[in-house]
């Protein structure tokens, strides 16, 4: 496409979106194989959430601070090289090049390819093809933001997750933010989320936290676990090693004498412009709030679980399934393969199992992409095995922490369910009324989730609230992008396509 | 036993539930899928008159107008009745605009002519590369999910079932006597295909071909642009004259055309795209961008802002895109209303109207036969 400005380096064998624990082994091990790859983050920094390291001058002035896997993440690093990496490019669509030579494939064959053979990631359909690569557009830059665009034969998505909340009175008040949120604070600004901080939610995430909010030097005023930690035995019957590491982080809570009940929640906040402080409620088995106490606090962070971010998979109509809670993944083969020919999704876009998962993930489909093209690759079965007992300890986690119907008792009519479009309670509950019985028909009618986040923050409340789980994103458009940059292009109709498994895809074009 | 069966809660099966039981039948409506869901939660809500020629689209379109008006008053929904800006960016193409208007001026069609000087006081931020144009003061806007809804709860007596699928029809004879559904068989006086896209299906239950296939359309939504912040940057809906030759066109392939407008909500939303690829979903990266750089055409201050989501749906139309109103003359007791491609938000109180006229045994106050079912019949 001479002349339209935007467009990266020729085609490449392998394009990664998300630069966390799995794109960076993804890399690795792709880059090792001989293949020529580009590896795209939004972030300034590589890393994603896990690696996620303040820059070393910022460091210097905080030498306690805590930076695991760091060594893991240099040395993932460092083998980079080789690699083009494209830091701060925001991905806001993928799509399928159009094939020169028409040879139109089905897809489906994906999920037999390996399935029944963990031992061997590598391709065992050489005919499965992947159209004609794909198309990664980019948004480069900040103030002077630009459309880049990339292409290459095959496409990995390691997206990551984003952090999963649960509405309740006063969660959008100044001063409350997501666990998530405030781990990321810390790890990348050193900077504690508040002076006097309470840690609220669900899941084993919330304990390095508290930890490490603790530790540098905020005063956690109590870390409330809405579940009861009962159902944890499968999965430390899989992970054993995962009990010394949660009693670790106890034990330093303890030291500092912060507060751990299990069965509690968050189930206001309160202040007037800002945070002031919380009501915490003993929950029955169901979540249903009980006895009630208030908590001086400046901050609260509070997480239910993560979602995957699978809307680039689910543009290019990757098939989908609820995982154990209830968010929707990516469905994968052994070697990390997704229904569509191409494309691979490796990280929490497969289901939310914790960084080590998500780096194994990372070396499996580095290695079966470029088994799939043709590179020597000798079968690692230790990996595939390691991959499948991360797995199952992170779906027994999720059954461990699972989110109880009874937060919906936390709402009010004016509780705000959306933030973006200020959609109180009682406007879902009028929808639901009028004839809603899902998430999209409640936001046709409520407009939750129609704003500037897409759903991404309150889609799983109001999947909740009407009655179901978390439907397949559908975000054509990932990342907002100005009009003139999606106007830049000179006409190119005839160089893309349509799903390849959609036959009425055929009649067109 | 109900008096009516209503097949598809869309905004035309709302409309056909109303007028029906304000007529004093019972009635009940089905749909598989929640209210409003199916096209009308993916279309956009113009109710227009300035884009069709003279002829009975444009006369179910004015009596719907009307209706529309009228309709307002239940609440609950938005309806503004902003008037459409149509421009032309040629003087040919002004030329034959100016014609149209002429010729619908006759049909009822109420228009303004608009000079190139005056355009920036309909409009102050279009672009002014323009050769003229011609305002419609009776083209209006609704939010069709939110009014299809208010249709339905505002329907005396009216029953909805959500999540309940018709799959046979019950018959006796020719004669159509009530639906067959996975939640049990529903014995009614009459029923109504307001299938929407999936109304070939429905017919087709009753052994009857009804040839309605999809036509896809892309629209893009930005980011608020004033609304409750202040005066929105688009007035009324604005759209250029192409828009009217893409809308009748037989084409297969894409055609966009940018219908602009800007909601209460402070958001624009730029259409539309059409082209005809089943009922495929995939993102078009070069229909959304197609659909921007007409949007930055006619209004160049939309550049710096940004589209947040952009959704798709499928059309229903028919091969001489008109729609299909009226008792099919094949299965007494089964009557149509589907077909209305991209105007059945703007055509859906004319149609619930004349069909609940048909079901309480008036004598039609529109004449039917460009409508009449059996007319694909070869
Ligand atoms: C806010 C937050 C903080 C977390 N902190 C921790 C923690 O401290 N410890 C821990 O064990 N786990 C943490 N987690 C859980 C974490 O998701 C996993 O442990 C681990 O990081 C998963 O690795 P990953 O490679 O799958 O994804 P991630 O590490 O999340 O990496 C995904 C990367 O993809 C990029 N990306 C996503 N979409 C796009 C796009 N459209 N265009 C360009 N780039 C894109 C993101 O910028 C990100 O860098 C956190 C999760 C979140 C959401
Ligand atoms: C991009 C786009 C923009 C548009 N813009 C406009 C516009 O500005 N103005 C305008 O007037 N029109 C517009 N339209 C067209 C308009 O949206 C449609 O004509 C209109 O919504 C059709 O309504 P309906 O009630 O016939 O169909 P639908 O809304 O599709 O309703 C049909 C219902 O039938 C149900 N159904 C189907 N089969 C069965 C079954 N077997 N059993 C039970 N239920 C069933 C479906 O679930 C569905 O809910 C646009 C369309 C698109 C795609």
């Amino acid at each position: 496409m001479p002349g339209s400005g935007h467009e990266g380096p020729g085609t490449r064998d392998l394009a990664i979106v998300g630069a966390g624990p799995a794109g960076m082994a993804a890399a690795v091990a792709a880059s090792r194989a001989g293949l020529d790859v580009v590896l795209v983050d939004a972030q300034a920094r590589l890393g994603g959430q896990y690696f996620r390291h303040a820059p070393p001058g910022l460091r210097a002035g905080h030498p306690g601070t805590p930076q695991r896997g760091f060594g893991r993440f240099t040395r993932l690093a460092e083998a980079l090289t080789g690699v083009d990496v494209r830091l701060g490019h925001r991905v806001w669509a993928v799509e399928k090049a159009v094939e020169k030579n028409a040879e139109r494939n089905t897809a489906g064959n994906a999920g037999k390819a390996a399935g029944n053979d963990p031992g061997n990631e590598a391709d065992q359909n050489p005919g499965k093809d992947a159209a004609a690569g794909f198309i990664v557009h980019c948004l480069a830059g900040t103030r002077d933001e630009r459309r880049v665009t990339l292409r290459a034969r095959r496409l990995l998505i390691a997206t990551g997750a984003h952090d999963r909340p649960l509405p309740f009175p006063g969660w959008d008040l100044p001063g409350v933010l997501t666990a998530g949120g405030a781990q990321a604070l810390l790890k990348g600004d050193l900077v504690p989320a508040g002076r006097t901080v309470v840690v609220a939610g669900t899941g084993p995430f919330l304990l390095p936290v508290a930890a490490g909010l603790a530790e540098a030097g905020a005063r956690v005023a109590g870390v409330f676990e809405a579940n009861g930690g009962a159902g944890l035995a499968p999965a430390l019957a899989v992970r054993p090693g995962k009990l010394a590491e949660g009693a670790g982080y106890l034990w330093r809570l303890a030291r500092r004498r912060v507060p751990y009940a299990v069965r509690h929640a968050v189930v206001e906040a309160h202040g007037g412009d800002r945070l002031t402080h919380v009501t915490v409620a003993r929950l029955g088995r169901d979540w249903t709030p009980g006895a009630r106490r208030t908590i001086a606090c400046d901050a609260l962070a509070v997480g239910y679980g993560f979602v995957p971010q699978i809307e680039l998979a689910t543009q290019l109509g990757c098939a989908t399934e609820a995982g154990g809670d209830g968010e929707q993944v990516v469905v994968v083969d052994a070697g990390m393969r997704t229904s569509v020919p191409g494309v691979y999704a490796a990280g929490e876009p497969t289901g939310v199992g914790g960084a080590d998962l998500a780096e194994a993930e990372g070396w499996i489909a580095g290695r079966a992409v470029a088994a799939d093209l043709g590179r020597p690759v000798r079968p690692a079965p230790a990996l595939s095995r390691r991959r499948d007992r991360l797995a199952a300890f992170g779906r027994a986690m999720q059954d461990a922490y699972p989110v109880r119907d009874g937060w919906k008792g936390w709402l009010r009519g004016d509780t705000l369910v959306c933030r973006c479009e200020e959609v109180p309670y009682a406007r879902v509950r009028e929808a639901l009324a009028l004839g809603a019985t899902d998430a999209r028909s409640v936001k046709l009618l409520a407009r939750p989730g129609m704003g500037w986040c897409q759903g991404r923050v309150c889609g799983y409340a109001v999947a909740r609230l009407a009655g179901e789980t978390s439907p397949p994103p559908r975000r054509p458009v990932a990342h907002p992008v100005r009009l003139g940059d999606l106007a830049g292009l000179p006409d190119r109709a005839d160089e893309t396509q349509g799903t390849a498994n959609d036959p009425a895809g055929e009649e067109a074009r | 036993m109900t008096d009516v069966v209503v097949v598809g809660a869309g905004v035309v099966g709302a409309a056909c539930a109303y007028y029906a039981a304000r007529a004093g039948l019972s009635v009940t409506v089905l749909d598989r899928g929640p209210v409003a869901a199916g096209t009308t939660g993916a279309g956009e809500g113009n109710i227009l008159v300035s884009d069709k020629e003279p002829g009975p689209e444009l006369e179910l379109a004015l009596l719907s107008a009307r209706l529309w008006r009228e309709l307002a008053g239940l609440g609950g929904f938005e309806y503004e009745a902003k008037g459409g800006l149509v421009v032309a960016e040629t003087s040919e193409v002004l030329g034959s605009l100016a014609d149209l208007a002429v010729a619908q001026a006759g049909a009822g069609v109420e228009h303004v002519p608009v000079a190139a000087g005056e355009l920036p006081g309909y409009e102050p931020d279009l672009t002014p590369d323009l050769a003229g144009g011609v305002y419609y003061p009776q083209d209006s806007q609704v939010q069709p999910m939110l009014a299809a809804a208010r249709l339905l709860s505002g329907a005396p007596g009216a029953v909805l079932r959500t999540g309940v699928e018709v799959t046979g029809l019950l018959r006796d004879g020719d004669r159509v006597t009530g639906v067959r559904t996975n939640e049990g068989d529903i014995p009614a006086g009459a029923v109504v295909n307001a299938a929407g896209t999936w109304s070939g299906e429905v017919a087709a239950l009753a052994g009857l071909d009804l040839p309605i296939l999809p036509r896809r359309g892309f629209i893009l939504v930005t980011e608020p642009l004033g609304g409750r912040l202040g005066p929105p940057l688009i007035r009324h809906k604005v759209y250029t004259a192409a828009y009217v030759t893409d809308v009748a066109s037989d084409s297969e392939g894409l055609e966009t055309s940018a219908v602009i407008e800007g909601t209460p909500s402070g958001t624009v939303l730029i259409g539309a795209s059409r082209e005809r690829v089943g009922f495929d979903r995939t993102t078009s990266i070069p229909v959304l961008e197609a659909l921007a750089r007409q949007a930055v055409a006619l209004f160049p201050g939309l550049a710096a802002r940004r589209v947040i989501r952009a959704y798709c749906g499928f059309r229903p139309y028919c091969p001489d895109h008109l729609p299909v109103i009226g008792a099919d003359p094949r299965a007494p007791g089964l009557y149509h209303a589907c077909g209305h491609e991209g105007a059945g938000i703007g055509l859906a109180p004319a149609t619930g109207h004349l069909v609940a006229g048909l079901l309480a045994g008036a004598a039609p106050t529109l004449d039917l036969s460009p409508f009449r079912p059996e007319r694909f019949a070869a």
